[in-house]
C-alpha cells in the first residue's frame, strides 16, 4: 500500500484569505474602540508613575487589619452559601421546566428559557443594587442578588445537562405505567443529580468573588471595606483585604474542584 | 370467551403511517394468546419495532385498535393508559436502565405504577415489593448484584436486570425489542434461556424481536414474519422452515441471520 504511487492528484490546500480578513477585521474593531473610547497607549504610559505609587503605598499589607476583617469575610462567605443554596433549590423546578425533553410543550419552556437568559443578562451588582435600594443597606439585599444569579446559572447549565441524558430509562419508565413526577425522580434525577451538585459547587465559586464586591453598592460582606479603606486612601488596608479575599476564594476553590472532581 | 383460550393481544385493523407518508403497518390483524411466545422476525424496516411498540403505545398508530386483554390500549389515556402499561413489561435492546442507580433500585422502579406518585418519590416500597424485586433478581440469577450499580454489570446482566424489572412489575405480558442484539452468543442464549423458563413457569406471553432466524426456531411457538409493514407469515415454528424464512426476507438467507454461524 505505501508503495503504490498516488494516483490522485494532491488537493490543493484551502485558500488563507479568510484568516487574513479576518485578522483586518479584529485589528479594525480594536482600532475602532480606543478611538471611540478616548484610549490610548500615551495615557497608559502616562499613568505609569501614578501605578506605581499606589503599588508602593500598598506593600507592605496592614498585617493588623486581618482581625478588623474576619467578620466581614466571614460574611462574605455566609452570604455566598445562603444564596447559592437558596438559589440552587429554586432552579430545580425551573430547570425541569426548561428542558424540552420532559416538556413538549414550547409555550412552556421557551418563555421560562428566555426568562433565565434575561436574569442572566443583568450583572449581579446591579441586581445588589436594585435590592439595596428596595430593601436598604445589609446583607440581606446581597443574598437575594447572589440568589436570583445563581437561580439563572445553575437552572441554565441543569436544563442543558437534563436535555443531554440517555432517553431510554425515560423510555422505559414510560413502559412501566409510571406518571410524570416518577419517571423525573427515577429516571431523570439520578442521570442529573451528579451534574447539579457540580454546578452548585461551581456557582458557589463564583458567588464568593462575587459577593466580595458586593459591598461596594452597600450589599454586605467584606466589600465595604473596600469602599472604606479606598476612600480614606488606605491603601495598605486595601491591599491586606485583597490578600485575604485572595487566599479564602484560592482555598474555596481548591475545595470545590475537588469535591467535583470526585463527582463526576 | 372460551375455556383455556385468553386473548392477551389483539390488533384490529391497524395501520401505521409516518408523517412523511411512509406507512410503517399495513391493516395488520393478529390475535396472541395467553403463554404464547411469539418471535417476530423479518429484515431491519421491516417493521418489527413498530409492531411490538405499538402493544404498549410507545409508538403511536394512525388507524385501528389494539385491545390487551380486553381492553383498548389505544383508546385510553392518563390514568388508565397507564394501568394498562403496568401489566406489560417491556425489554430494550440497550437495557434502558438507569445506570447510576443501584440494580434493586431500577428492578423497583417497576412497581412505580402500583403506588401513590407521593409513596414512590419517597422511594417508600413496602417490604412485599421489596422482596418480589429479590425474588426477581434470584429468577435471573442475579441476586448477589442487588446493590452494585447497574453501571459495573456488563451488557448480559444488565439484560436480566431488565427482566427483572418486568418481572417485578408482575407484567402478564413481557415485550422484548432485540433483546439480544448487543450480546454476545454465549450471553445471548443466556438471555433467552431466562426469557423462555419464565414464559413457561409464569404463563408470561412473550412477544419477542429478533434478528436471527436460528434464534427464533429455537425458542418460539409461533412465528411472525413480517415485510415491509405486513405480517407474511403466522404460523407454529414447525411451519416455519428455512425456504419459508427466504420467502419472508424475499431472499436466501444469509449467515450473518444465523448465530449458530457467528459463534
Amino acid at each position: 500500500m505505501m508503495n503504490q504511487p498516488i494516483k490522485t492528484s494532491i488537493p490543493k490546500p484551502p485558500s488563507k484569505i479568510k484568516n487574513y480578513v479576518t485578522l483586518l477585521l479584529v485589528l479594525f474593531l480594536l482600532w475602532g474602540s480606543s478611538i471611540q473610547t478616548d484610549s490610548s497607549l500615551a495615557e497608559l504610559v502616562a499613568g505609569f508613575p501614578n501605578m506605581m505609587d499606589l503599588l508602593n503605598q500598598m506593600v507592605p499589607p496592614n498585617w493588623g487589619y486581618f482581625d478588623n476583617i474576619t467578620d466581614a469575610m466571614l460574611e462574605t462567605i455566609r452570604m455566598a452559601v445562603i444564596g447559592t443554596t437558596f438559589g440552587a433549590i429554586l432552579a430545580i423546578p425551573i430547570a425541569l421546566f426548561s428542558a424540552s425533553n420532559l416538556i413538549q410543550n414550547i409555550w412552556v419552556f421557551y418563555p421560562i428559557r428566555f426568562i433565565l437568559n434575561l436574569i442572566r443578562t443583568v450583572p449581579d451588582l446591579l441586581l445588589a443594587s436594585i435590592f439595596v435600594a428596595i430593601f436598604g443597606l445589609g446583607s440581606l439585599p446581597g443574598i437575594l442578588a447572589l440568589m436570583v444569579f445563581s437561580i439563572g446559572l445553575i437552572a441554565k447549565l441543569t436544563y442543558e445537562s437534563i436535555e443531554a441524558i440517555d432517553p431510554g430509562p425515560l423510555e422505559a419508565m414510560e413502559a412501566v405505567g409510571a406518571n410524570k413526577i416518577q419517571l423525573i425522580v427515577f429516571g431523570v434525577i439520578p442521570q442529573v443529580a451528579a451534574h447539579f451538585i457540580s454546578y452548585v459547587l461551581y456557582t458557589f465559586e463564583i458567588n464568593v468573588r462575587a459577593a466580595a464586591v458586593l459591598g461596594l453598592v452597600g450589599a454586605g460582606g467584606i466589600g465595604l471595606f473596600y469602599n472604606k479603606t479606598l476612600g480614606f486612601l488606605e491603601y495598605d488596608k486595601t491591599s491586606s483585604i485583597i490578600i485575604y479575599t485572595l487566599v479564602a476564594v484560592l482555598a474555596i476553590d481548591y475545595i470545590s474542584t475537588k469535591l467535583r472532581e470526585k463527582l463526576l | 370467551m372460551k375455556v383455556g383460550i385468553q386473548k392477551v393481544i389483539e390488533f384490529k385493523n391497524v395501520s401505521k403511517t409516518y408523517p412523511n407518508g411512509v406507512k410503517g403497518l399495513k391493516n395488520i390483524n393478529l390475535t396472541i394468546e395467553k403463554g404464547e411466545f411469539v418471535v417476530v422476525v423479518g429484515l431491519s424496516g421491516a417493521g418489527k419495532s413498530t409492531l411490538l411498540r405499538s402493544i404498549n403505545r410507545l409508538n403511536e398508530v394512525t388507524e385501528g385498535e389494539i385491545v390487551i386483554a380486553g381492553k383498548s390500549i389505544t383508546n385510553s389515556s392518563g390514568a388508565s393508559l397507564r394501568r394498562i402499561r403496568r401489566d406489560i413489561g417491556m425489554i430494550f435492546q440497550s437495557f434502558n436502565l438507569v445506570k447510576r442507580s443501584t440494580v434493586l433500585r431500577n428492578v423497583l422502579s417497576g412497581r412505580v405504577g402500583y403506588h401513590s406518585t407521593f409513596r414512590t418519590v419517597l422511594g417508600l416500597f413496602p417490604n412485599e415489593d421489596v422482596n418480589l424485586a429479590f425474588e426477581a433478581l434470584e429468577r435471573v440469577n442475579i441476586l448477589d448484584k442487588a446493590y452494585t450499580r447497574a453501571d459495573q454489570l456488563s451488557g448480559g446482566q444488565q439484560q436480566r436486570v431488565s427482566i427483572a424489572r418486568a418481572l417485578a412489575q408482575e407484567a402478564k405480558i413481557i415485550l422484548a425489542d432485540e433483546p439480544v442484539a448487543s450480546l454476545d452468543p454465549l450471553t445471548t442464549k443466556h438471555v433467552m434461556d431466562d426469557l423462555r423458563r419464565i414464559n413457561q413457569e409464569l404463563g408470561i406471553t412473550t412477544v419477542v424481536n429478533l434478528h436471527h432466524v436460528d434464534l427464533a426456531q429455537e425458542y418460539a411457538t409461533r412465528i411472525i414474519g413480517m415485510r415491509a409493514g405486513e405480517i407474511v407469515f403466522d404460523g407454529p415454528v414447525e411451519e416455519a422452515t428455512d425456504d419459508k424464512f427466504s420467502e419472508i426476507y424475499g431472499r436466501p438467507l444469509q449467515n450473518n441471520e444465523l448465530l449458530g454461524a457467528t459463534v
